[in-house]
């Protein structure tokens, strides 16, 4: 409807829009594009298609092991982030205590903070406590790295909760321990779901934070990077072109939960066209 | 209070005693004194309402009782045990909420199984327990619905057998009918009546709405600003408001504003002997204890004037006058449908219906 509105106004406006939508998806379109193509990244336009690269990716069992720890520390990362993220939301929501503005702040400073300098002093830290690095680094600095994104959006989730449900849970005799299992826990659920996936999505992802803290096993986005020092090769266009789309299914739904769990008035404003 | 209790409850139930006391409680949020040192009793059995506009209190003092709040100070007492210092799940106390507070993710029956689960209650028992529950608010059919595949009303019949289904000593209930259209309600009433009744539970009931608090409860509690105005059945506090507040938000009434000298109580152009001491004075007159004097005549212990009808309101059964008595007094008048009035017409009153009441 915009598109319309615009060409209306003025067909300049579109072109320049249309430009812009181009230089932020062309590269994506060609990396797509050439990873099926059998000449590899030379040779334009790609003439002969092939599934190869991706034969030779499946094969290649480096990826695999790359792509397996990603899976671990992110999994780990989504446990860890959600559990002290439901923590702190939790105190933001319903305590009230000296310093919580300061506390919220806190909470809140590695959203803004540059990667490099979370990924910096994690590493200083590890180092002064005499931690070798690992996978378990990795995943101790995701899961405290991405706490942030897990409070703000368990937050946003337990003020839109309704109060009157835990108290009508006291009232019918469950303790706070009952009621938190019960009610709040069940009412949170979305919340939860589309947090998991947002902040599986990020840690999939991570090269800034995981470049200080990776030991001998490769995530993949830095095997990838790794890879791409011997030069581009169509293989990485291949997964790259796979974790493109997994990433795409994961934001579509965590969008669609998310909306999902905001109440009527703020859906309507966000699907506004 | 005639009805036997389905369902008696043990211990101490006996109708009239006392089942819970309110000793003093006040309540404060910040600056502010939501509740002003209030006292009130509830016998077993009865229903009472506590009644008062919104920001009286009324909401705060159940919260109180249910133990979502802490008094300031003041204790609340049942059946010889301190209530208030209990958190709310001890209490044998449960709640009907305004807006019902189902659980979404729980069905029709798991909502009204669940303060029983959460107790331990055997499961061999539950499940005969909440059909019980779903057949006294006639709900049998709607056992597997989620709450929002409810209408309101449902809702409400729903809420109501939640808290009923763990046979609480003594039911809260917070405006639970406000949320209903009107034609619900009034049936909402009746079976809600009925019943209490029936199961012989005490019910504490909030509402603002005076009409309703006359046709449901035993005692109204009337609040005003956080403090009790008058606490009376229905028919005392209309025919014996204490205060010109309690006269005119229970029900409508004049009042009348004047003076006693010499045992003659003097109020705008009307005048009647009354035995009392001297001072200023207001008096409560409700509309429906004036009517026409046809012949223009008075019988001892009666006040008759001569007043000009300036509106007339049609009620059906009633109609309404506003009549002008003169000295800038109007009264509101109700009598019997009687066709068109105009002009200066005899009204009278009994002198034993103008109610002494406190400013």
């Amino acid at each position: 409807m915009k598109a319309q509105l615009t060409t209306r106004r003025s067909p300049i406006l579109a072109i320049y829009a249309a430009l812009v939508f181009a230089f932020i998806y062309f590269p994506i379109v060609v990396l797509v594009v050439y990873s099926f193509n059998r000449d590899g990244v030379g040779g334009f336009p790609p003439r002969h298609l092939t599934l190869s690269w991706y034969t030779q990716l499946f094969a290649d069992s480096s990826v695999w092991d790359s792509v397996l720890n990603s899976l671990l520390v992110a999994t780990g990362g989504v446990a860890l982030s959600l559990m002290l993220g439901l923590l702190a939301a939790l105190a933001l929501d319903r305590a009230s205590f000296p310093g919580k503005v300061l506390f919220r702040r806190l909470v809140l400073l590695p959203l803004i903070l540059p990667g490099i300098i979370t990924g910096l002093s994690l590493l200083m830290f590890a180092v002064f406590a005499g931690v070798q690095l690992s996978l378990l680094t990795v995943f101790l600095g995701h899961g405290t790295a991405l706490i942030s994104v897990a409070t703000t959006e368990l937050f946003a989730g337990l003020q839109k909760l309704d109060r009157a449900q835990e108290e009508a849970s006291l009232d019918l005799g469950a303790t706070p321990w009952q009621t938190f299992w019960r009610i709040t826990l069940p009412n949170l659920k979305l919340s939860l779901i589309a947090a998991g996936l947002l902040i599986f999505t990020l840690s999939m992802d991570e090269i800034a934070v995981t470049f200080f803290l990776i030991g001998r096993d490769n995530t993949l986005p830095l095997e990838i990077w790794g890879r791409l020092r011997r030069g581009i090769t169509p293989e990485i266009n291949a997964v790259s072109t796979l974790i493109f789309a997994v990433s795409v299914a994961l934001i579509v739904i965590w969008y669609h939960l998310r909306s999902r769990s905001l109440d009527a008035p703020a859906r309507e404003l966000f699907e506004q066209p | 209070m005639s009805a036997s209790p389905a369902n008696p409850p043990e211990q101490n139930t006996a109708e009239g005693a006392t089942l819970l006391e309110v000793r003093n409680v006040s309540k404060r949020f910040g600056a502010t004194e939501v509740l002003k040192n209030i006292s009130l009793n509830i016998a077993c059995g009865e229903f009472l309402t506590l009644l008062g506009e919104s920001g009286s209190g009324k909401t705060t003092l159940l919260r109180l009782i249910a133990g979502f709040e802490q008094a300031t100070s003041g204790e609340i007492w049942m059946g010889g045990e301190r209530l208030d210092v209990l958190p709310p799940y001890k209490r044998p106390v449960n709640t009907v909420f305004q807006n019902y507070a189902l659980f979404p993710h729980l069905s029709a029956r798991d909502n009204i199984a669940y303060g029983l689960r959460v107790k331990r209650t055997p499961v061999s028992e539950i499940s005969g327990r909440v059909e019980e529950a779903l057949s006294m608010v006639k709900m049998q059919g709607f056992a597997a619905s989620r709450p929002s595949q409810l209408s309101g009303g449902q809702q409400q019949r729903i809420a109501l057998a939640r808290a009923l289904v763990n046979r609480p000593q003594l039911l809260l209930l917070d405006e639970p009918l406000s949320a209903l259209d009107a034609n619900l309600r009034k049936q909402m009433q009746s079976e809600l009546k009925a019943l209490q009744r029936e199961i012989g539970i005490t019910f504490l009931f909030v509402t603002h709405d005076q009409e309703e608090a006359m046709a449901l409860s035993d005692r109204i509690a009337l609040l005003r600003d956080g403090a009790l105005e008058q606490v009376a059945a229905p028919r005392e506090t209309y025919a014996r408001p204490a205060t010109a507040y309690a006269a005119q938000f229970i029900g409508q009434t004049n009042l009348l504003h004047g003076e006693i000298r010499g045992s003659i109580a003097t109020c705008g152009a009307l005048r009647w002997p009354c035995e009392e001491a001297d001072g200023s004075v207001v008096f409560s007159l409700r509309p429906e204890a004036i009517r026409l004097s046809a012949d223009g005549k008075r019988q001892t212990n009666e006040v008759r004037f001569r007043a000009a009808v300036r509106q007339q309101l049609y009620g059906g059964s009633t109609e309404l006058l506003e009549v002008d008595c003169g000295k800038g007094q109007t009264l509101r008048v109700r009598v019997p449908a009687c066709g068109r009035l105009t002009g200066e017409h005899d009204f009278v009153f009994s002198i034993s219906d103008a109610v002494r009441v406190q400013e």
